[in-house]
């Protein structure tokens, strides 16, 4: 069997067991309230770790100031002005990171 | 009750499969792009089988680029475990939103992606399961579908990059994001502490473990302050 086929069955099977862990462990459990206010945070605290590693990281996995930059940085000038333009800022965020690279 | 019930789980189905929508556009995007990188590497059923049955997008690129680099296997798979460790953390936060059985719970973890489970959250440690799984499913087919076009319709999509498909998420994220910081003060902190730590430890930690560290910054939560900011939050708290 090919790498591929061998990263591709492990990989079902580890990504189904992380994903089942936490709601068969500790489901339907009413938990602490300070654990309940850290989970309330973890959504933006996630968000904010996905941004800059998707935005700033290079394939080498340096920081990097790149064409995506602009695009995000225009995506976030669109939702200053329209906060509820989801699909705009994803499109201004692929069609300016697009105009950047093709300068 | 019961019919306020079933209303109210039909509202979240409802709404959460329109706030799936815009999603479903990004993880498309991303989606064809991810096709067109796999086959060289892995063929043209791989990817698409990879697709249906993984579903997560940065594991799936971080475990091409092991491949496309001859890392084989073992690192492949690794680097793939890392970027989805982070489903653990977000599936114990999940946990205490969801009824039923042990494998029906499973069932439902099934379908956490980023941003359905960022939008499912409804403050003060819960989550609406029924929206996340709603808003989920038009990326699923998204996912599978974009993979199959990038894989099959490569040659006339050419270099992915050019076309800025790696800051769709990105910029989606952030439009996410920008609906959170509205939730207080100690969100904002949050998002601060996790901007520092992804910056921090990218040069030097493996891919996917910057992120894991990133929701580090909710631990906020356990403060005093994190307490005083949001006192409504959680049921039996004792501050």
């Amino acid at each position: 069997m090919s790498d591929a086929w061998v990263t591709i069955l492990a990989l079902i099977v580890i990504t189904a067991a992380i994903k089942a862990s936490g709601p068969v462990l500790i489901g339907g459990r009413p938990l602490p309230g300070p654990v309940m206010r850290t989970i309330a945070l973890m959504a933006p605290a996630l968000l904010a770790g996905l941004v800059v590693v998707q935005t700033f990281t290079s394939s080498d996995g340096e920081i990097v100031v790149d064409a995506r930059a602009a695009g995000v940085a225009a995506a976030g000038a669109l939702l200053c002005v329209r906060r509820t333009a989801l699909l705009g800022a994803v499109v201004v965020g692929a069609a300016v990171t697009a105009l950047v690279r093709a300068l | 009750m019961r019919i306020a019930r079933d209303q109210a789980d039909q509202d979240s189905l409802r709404t959460g499969f329109e706030a799936g929508i815009p999603i479903a556009v990004a993880t498309l995007l991303i989606a064809v792009s991810f096709g067109v990188l796999a086959r060289p590497v892995m063929g043209t059923v791989a990817p698409i089988v990879m697709s249906a049955l993984v579903f997560a997008g940065s594991a799936q690129f971080a475990a091409l680029a092991v491949l496309a680099a001859g890392g084989g296997a073992w690192a492949a798979i690794a680097a793939g475990t890392l970027m989805n460790a982070r489903f653990g953390p977000m599936g114990i936060a999940l946990a205490p939103s969801l009824e039923g059985s042990p494998l029906r719970r499973a069932l439902v973890g099934q379908t956490m992606i980023d941003a359905a489970w960022a939008l499912a959250n409804r403050g003060g440690g819960r989550f609406d399961p029924k929206f996340m799984m709603a808003a989920t499913l038009p990326s699923y087919v998204a996912w599978v579908l974009g993979t199959a076009a990038g894989v099959f319709a490569g040659d006339l999509i050419g270099d992915p990059d050019a076309l800025g498909l790696d800051a769709a998420f990105p910029a989606f994220f952030l439009a996410l994001l920008s609906t959170e910081v509205r939730r207080g003060p100690v969100a904002l902190a949050a998002v601060a502490g996790a901007v520092a730590i992804a910056l921090a430890l990218t040069p030097v930690a493996p891919p996917g473990v910057p992120i894991i560290a990133a929701c580090l910054a909710a631990l906020l939560g356990l403060t005093r302050w994190g307490a005083r900011q949001d006192p409504g939050a959680g049921e039996g708290g004792d501050a």
